[in-house]
């Protein structure tokens, strides 16, 4: 009897849970036009700690509801953004490089004309080692040798990159083996890598520097492959697994953003490239070569029937949040300086509409 | 000396000596199994226990009712949004009267979590009456000094590759010297949702993300996996279509979960246009994804039971409904239920299918139903594990702790459900 009884309320519990799931569920679809509290941001997990904590405060110091921010790659977040007009979209999108051409055409083929670009400040990526080993002094050009595919074999052609250790890129570096661990391809921070890093030592041999002229599709293929082989390990998104990976293996470097190196300064260090350290004056005077904007997109036709963006917008520009001594510097955001913030705030709560040129 | 011969056989000798090399590889797998097991609780338990105090500062705080509430309304919204910085900093000011200089007062208030602003405001929101009088209280301290109280910064390293500077250093241990800083029970981490600041951050938005999740989950799988299983066991009869659907579901079964998620994009919010990032949606994925385990055990359970019970029921002159209802689902209802409850454990676990569906978010809201935007306890843990912010080491072992509790418990409860109702035959 016990048993029976047991089984018996058990379904009809379980069934009128689901009777009542079935009710909302059908709220729900039927009314897909209730007007969204919330603010929906998507994109870059490099600006995803810094829009969390704008969010934060936003949700605390306003009567608005704190912004859900989803961490989806700034790739993720722009196809999300364009994906379509209305509620079910974000209405934000953050990113670690600007957006593409192609990704302006997509927004637009689906209604999305108007789109708000803010620059947020600056992000400069290191390599980094432990700090039991010394501390690397390196040029770009020694960065595209030791990572490069190919690379040139002095006769003006290309070869399979055999170089096995540091010394054999560059006699004045130690004779450590080249082990770099970096992030996937599908990261923007490989995408700002490669972009910068290796193209820049790249365009340091004359030859191939002309090529861009001549074949881009092979200038490309040259400057931003990297190898394949134990030199060069992917090491999956997570920069806190590489940090612990590197102390756990001196000899090692690691690819990582500069929130990571200010947050782990007391174990790993950052190389030191084309003579610049990877401090915070430097990067924010773009003296550090390796150092890229941060941005995000807002849909202009949002403001207005989504509540706050606005003054999100401006809680973001504020000086309080992305200034020089504002609280995303404490969080490894390298800020712009005065004046660039200022023109930026000024243009974005003007809310000017992007033009690609 | 009967088996004198016997003993000393060499080829008895070799299997006498195989079987214990056996007895020997299987209590080596068994330990060296136990011993990862023990080394990876030591180490989260170790890692994760410093999550369970927070540092609190023993501030005497004037609550200014010019600062707080100028008009004097004493509206509660305006209240909870009050500007309390300036009363923290007079606080401080009063314990270090020294410190005068612009630069050195940023950096003294540095000492004390940004959230506290917003939990002493929301004291006052909750204690209008204490506006105009002075109170002793015990402000949250911020991640560093909280880092540096548990042994956690070396202050013999340089003071440029820490957080922690020498100053602050001294400022904190002149508070020690006066008692002015403790370390208590982290209440917070138990009550409050995600935060950017690891002081702040807690877990009851995603555990009640989870919960709603696991019902939905729960309130879909189990009655369509019962209902699945008592068809195909007790009424289908046995053909090319029920052979091919065993086949799919035990197929599914093996299933990766991102699959699941992938689905669950394409078809609830695609087509249905379900909320993103609700744990309606993360729920009927999961429930999807532990449909399959619940039908295998359900059947299993079914099949179990002897079929002299049906035979006697039918016998006596009960239909095919009352025997199945009566006699033999009651019969199997452990079964089904132990089977239901790892489904259900299997998928607090879950990360992959909810990345797909947007719960891997910042969500500082605690949500109420499971049309609130929510995460879970696993994307939690995963969120955390991936912050800059060193103090969300220990938070993201302590997590893992909490989501270690739930999952025996679960456990515990599927063992002791089959002990106290499972019948022997």
């Amino acid at each position: 009897m016990f048993y029976k009884t047991m089984t018996a309320s058990l379904l009809a519990l379980s069934l009128a849970a689901c009777g009542g799931n079935e009710a909302s569920n059908t709220a729900t679809t039927e009314t897909p036009t209730t007007t969204r509290t919330q603010i929906k941001i998507v994109g870059s997990s490099t600006v995803y700690p810094f829009a969390t904590t704008v969010a934060e405060n936003f949700g605390r110091t306003t009567s608005f509801k704190t912004p859900i921010v989803e961490s989806t790659g700034s790739g993720g977040g722009l196809k999300l953004f364009c994906s379509g007009v209305g509620e079910n979209h974000p209405d934000i999108t953050n990113a670690s490089r600007r957006i593409k051409a192609s990704e302006v055409a997509l927004c637009a083929k689906n209604g999305i004309l108007n789109i708000v670009e803010v620059k947020l400040g600056y992000d400069g990526i290191v390599l980094a080692n432990s700090r039991k080993s010394a501390l690397m002094d390196l040029s770009l050009r020694d960065l595209f040798l030791a990572l490069a595919k190919n690379v040139p074999d002095g006769n003006g052609a290309l070869k399979p990159n055999d170089y096995t250790t540091w010394h054999d890129v560059n006699p004045t570096l130690p004779e450590i083996k080249i082990e770099v661990m970096g992030p996937p391809p599908t990261s923007g921070t490989r995408d700002a890598f490669v972009e910068l890093a290796m193209e820049g030592g790249c365009k340091t041999f004359g030859w191939i520097k002309d090529l861009k002229k001549t074949d881009k599709d092979d200038y490309k293929a040259t400057c931003h492959t990297i190898r394949e082989d134990e030199a060069f390990i992917e090491a999956g998104e997570n920069d806190n697994l590489i940090v612990q990976k590197l102390n756990a293996n001196p000899n090692a470097f690691g690819i990582f953003g500069f929130s990571f190196l200010d947050q782990n300064a007391d174990t790993v260090q950052g190389s030191i490239i084309n003579g610049q350290a990877p401090t915070f004056e430097n990067i924010s005077d773009g003296s550090y070569p390796v150092s890229r904007s941060l941005y995000f997109y807002v849909k202009k036709y949002n403001i207005g029937t989504v509540p706050g963006i606005e003054e999100y917008l401006a809680e973001f520009l504020s000086d309080r949040a992305s200034g020089t001594d504002g609280y995303l510097a404490d969080k490894g955001l390298i800020p712009m300086n005065e004046s660039e913030h200022a023109k930026w705030k000024a243009s974005v709560l003007a809310l000017e509409t992007l033009t690609l040129d | 000396m009967p088996d004198y011969q016997l003993t000393t056989s060499p080829s008895l000798r070799k299997r006498h000596a195989k079987e214990a090399r056996f007895k020997w590889y299987g209590r080596i797998a068994i330990g060296l199994s136990l011993g990862f097991l023990v080394f990876m609780f030591l180490a989260i338990i170790l890692r994760g226990a410093g999550a369970f105090s927070q540092t609190k500062i023993y501030l005497d705080v004037q609550f200014d009712e010019q600062i707080i509430d100028p008009t004097g309304a004493r509206n509660p919204q305006d209240l909870a949004r009050a500007n309390t910085k300036p009363l923290l900093t007079q606080s401080l000011s009063i314990i270090f009267p020294d410190v005068t200089q612009r630069k050195d007062k940023q950096r003294l208030y540095k000492l004390i979590s940004s959230g506290a602003v917003y939990e002493l405001a929301d004291q006052i929101q909750g204690h209008p009456e204490w506006i105009g009088t002075s109170r002793h209280i015990w402000v949250t301290a911020s991640a560093d000094v909280d880092l540096y109280m548990k042994g956690k910064i070396d202050t013999s390293l340089d003071e440029n590759l820490r957080k922690l500077k020498d100053r602050d250093v001294v400022w904190v241990d002149t508070l020690k010297a006066e008692g002015k800083i403790k370390k208590t029970f982290n209440t917070a981490f138990f009550t409050n949702g995600d935060s950017r600041e690891p002081e702040m951050a807690g877990i009851l938005g995603a555990t009640l993300g989870t919960f709603f999740s696991l019902l939905v989950c729960f309130a879909i799988a189990f009655p369509l996996g019962i209902l699945t299983a008592v068809y195909l066991e007790e009424y289908a009869k046995k053909s090319w279509l029920t052979n091919l659907i065993e086949i799919n579901i035990n197929n599914l079964a093996a299933v990766p979960s991102i699959v699941f998620g992938l689905l669950g994009l394409s078809i609830f919010l695609g087509v249905f246009h379900l909320p993103r990032s609700t744990p309606l949606v993360g729920g009927m994925v999961l429930a999807l994804m532990t449909l399959p385990t619940i039908i295998i055990a359900a059947r299993a359970s079914l099949r179990s039971v002897p079929n002299t019970i049906r035979d006697a029921a039918l016998g006596l002159g009960a239909s095919k409904t009352q025997t199945t209802f009566h006699h033999v689902v009651p019969l199997a209802a452990p079964g089904m239920l132990t089977g239901t409850i790892l489904g259900m454990a299997q998928a607090l676990g879950e990360t992959a299918p909810l990345l797909m569906i947007g719960m891997v978010a910042f969500i500082v809201d605690i949500p109420g139903s499971v049309t609130d935007v929510a995460t879970s306890l696993p994307v939690q843990i995963f969120l955390w594990a991936d912050s800059p912010e060193k103090g969300f080491v220990e938070r993201t072992s302590a997590a893992i702790i909490v989501l270690l509790v739930f999952l025996v418990l679960m456990n515990l409860l599927a063992v002791f459900l089959r002990k106290k109702l499972e019948r022997r035959w």
